[in-house]
């Protein structure tokens, strides 16, 4: 099968995947649960407690239906600094994400070390990223091609953002995993904005999947804000990973909801007509309206599961607030492996 | 005991890791069917099937997807054709590879090797030539190593491809097949780190590696003939150096000389110096000495220019004359 631009008409009042009724109600929890966290982080800035905030609003749906589409403890995935939905799919609790937000000593990602929104697990296969953006994307072709020498069927997923794509290494990596066929799924959130920089000075191409061309391999340009489309694309491109096919680069139209971080103001460059009109396209309220268009969640079960999530994220917040920071005795620590 | 060239033992070396471990591979460009542009990997290709793999031609890609494959319960080398090429890759290299283990909090390691043919002499002129290990000694987290002799060539290679950290893996051009020395047919390892007495001397001590070691050497035998008794310390390992050896040394001959072939100011021997100065200074009987190459930008290719630049056999006595008289 060949994956091309014509074959993603997918909505969720199209031909929607068939998923069971309790898996679809499980993406919108994960949805919603980084919706919260992500909300929380916020207060926490404004309020003083958490020096930095990176954001991943609006890109929920995109980072859920693609991780859902993925294997947990076995695929590898290396997202990017929005990826907090993702990584929750992927298995890291709401208290490992607060205790990097507060920069615990038992934050799994760094140890305090990172900024937060660095994630990593190694017993999740969170691959550790860094700040320069793009790395990362060679990083997942390398791992498939160790993947293709180990003879092993896992698949690499990465992110990252539109900006990136104007970066040597994702040319490099998506060149690299075309030539072998390395089974690797390159997801792009496309926000339109790299900080206050637009799309159209940052390519002069319509859509980011317009490159995959270039290089020999799908590309696919998606409805970002449509977790059941992203599962699905995803879910496609997985299968063609796996079956040893090659990589697949998947643009997810998205939307920034928020300044590009904590100390950022999108006021000075974004219109206010553009600000007022993201609220039409959150992810999580209309995947909302979808379950209860279907009778898949109800109005008290979604209030039932959105007290949940805030008992959730407080008592998470309450932990990792309480937990211990890092002994300045560890600094020299993990300098090198032993 | 065989006599090899300090190419065929490093080519031994890759050749027996990859043969013990089939999660060692090599990935470069030109290194498959050619054997690479020095023939380091020669013959290999046909041996390790799907092992040996030329890479597009893309220094970031090729230590990025070494960084990712070694994430991967892989042991990649690999090969940057030319260390003049190194710079596409400085970011993944000092960013990544080398802050990896610290940035996780020890969660993840990246066992990798970055091998890189450096150094002039050979008519390489601007980039063909270039010593690179100053930028990349300065970095923790990362092992930089530059072997002088064909069984310390070995015995680092299979301690590196073993080390469980990126190690960069330095090889002077001109000593690969100039150079040659015993190697045993027995299985054996040079340590990272330790550096190496190669001469041992009275009257001063001298300190260098790659080329410069044998050009040092080859000084300190005309010193010999002068009646100057001169030690040779073969630093083999830049980061992490060996500060114990340094420090016995210049405190029982109490001069000190450095040689290296990169540009002098900014370059590893000013760390030597330093460190010298700070902990032996009070052993000493002479200004601790520099001698390196010229702060021009790089190597010029016309003859008279490249030998203008190079430290030579004839400087470095100079330099030793000089420091021995002080």
């Amino acid at each position: 099968m060949t994956l091309t631009t014509s074959d993603v008409v997918l909505s969720p009042s199209g031909d929607g995947p068939s998923l069971a009724p309790e898996t679809l109600r499980e993406m919108f929890r994960f949805m919603l649960l980084a919706r919260t966290i992500d909300e929380r982080m916020w207060l926490l800035n404004r309020g003083g407690k958490a020096p930095f905030v990176i954001s991943c609003q609006g890109h929920e749906a995109a980072q859920v239906g693609a991780a859902f589409a993925l294997t947990r403890g076995k695929d590898f995935t290396l997202p990017y600094y929005r990826g907090l939905a993702s990584v929750l799919v992927m298995g890291m609790t709401p208290t490992e994400v607060m205790l990097a937000l507060f920069a615990r000593a038992a934050d799994p990602s760094s140890g305090g070390r990172q900024m937060p929104a660095h994630y990593g697990s190694r017993r999740l296969k969170i691959v550790t990223q860094s700040s320069p953006v793009g790395t990362q994307i060679a990083h997942a072709a390398g791992i498939g091609l160790a993947e293709r020498i180990k003879g092993g069927d896992a698949v690499v997923w990465t992110s990252f953002g539109e900006g990136t794509t104007s970066q040597g290494d994702f040319h490099e990596a998506l060149n690299l995993a075309a030539i072998h066929q390395l089974p690797a799924i390159f997801q792009c959130e496309n926000n339109e904005y790299a900080i206050s920089v637009p799309q159209k000075l940052q390519m002069a191409v319509a859509n980011v999947a317009d490159r995959a061309a270039a290089y020999g391999m799908p590309g696919i340009t998606v409805d970002g804000t449509d977790v059941l489309a992203m599962y699905e694309v995803t879910r496609r491109a997985v299968e063609r990973a796996r079956r040893g096919d090659g990589p697949t680069l998947i643009e997810a139209r998205v939307v920034r909801m928020t300044a590009h971080s904590s100390d950022d103001n999108d006021r000075t460059y974004r219109p206010s007509s553009e600000l007022k009109r993201l609220r039409q396209h959150d992810p999580v309220v209309r995947f909302a309206a979808y379950l209860q268009e279907h009778d898949l969640l109800g109005e008290d079960a979604e209030r039932e599961l959105r007290q949940t999530i805030i008992a959730e994220v407080d008592a998470a917040t309450d932990a990792a607030e309480q937990a211990p920071l890092p002994d300045p005795e560890t600094l020299y620590d993990h300098v090198y492996a032993p | 005991m065989p006599e090899i060239n300090l190419l065929e033992a490093i080519r031994q070396g890759i050749d027996e890791m990859m043969a013990d471990d089939a999660r060692v591979f090599v990935f470069g460009e030109d290194v498959g069917i050619r054997g690479g542009v020095f023939r380091v990997t020669e013959g290999l290709h046909a041996k390790y099937p799907g092992r040996i793999i030329d890479a597009p031609l893309a220094e970031s890609v090729i230590v990025g997807a070494c960084i990712g494959a070694a994430m991967n319960d892989t042991l990649p080398i690999a090969e940057i054709q030319f260390a003049d090429f190194i710079a596409p890759a400085f970011n993944q290299i000092v960013q990544e590879a080398a802050r990896i283990h610290y940035r996780s909090n020890g969660d993840w390691t990246v066992p990798m090797v970055i091998r890189a043919p450096y150094g002039g002499g050979i008519h390489g002129a601007l980039y063909h030539s270039q010593s690179i290990e100053a930028f990349f000694a300065h970095v923790p987290g990362l092992k930089v190593v530059a072997p002088a002799t064909p069984y310390d060539a070995k015995g680092l290679l299979k301690s590196a491809v073993e080390d469980p950290n990126p190690v960069l893996f330095l090889e002077h051009k001109k000593t690969y097949r100039l150079i040659k020395g015993q190697v045993p047919d027995e299985d054996y390892r040079v340590p990272i780190g330790p550096a190496d007495i190669k001469r041992p001397g009275e009257d001063l001590s001298v300190f260098a590696y790659g080329l410069m070691l044998h050009y040092a050497l080859e000084a300190a035998q005309t010193l010999a003939n002068e009646g100057v008794s001169v030690e040779v310390v073969d630093l083999r390992t830049l980061r992490p150096l060996d500060t114990r050896t340094i420090l016995t040394s210049v405190r029982r001959t109490a001069k000190a000389l450095i040689v290296h072939e990169d540009n002098l100011t900014g370059g590893f021997g000013g760390e030597i110096a330093a460190l010298i100065a700070e902990h032996a200074f009070e052993h000493l009987d002479a200004p601790v000495t520099r001698l390196g190459g010229p702060d021009v930008p790089a190597m010029p290719f016309a003859k008279p220019l490249e030998d203008a630049f190079m430290p030579s056999p004839g400087k470095i006595a100079a330099a030793m004359r000089k420091l021995a008289a002080y």
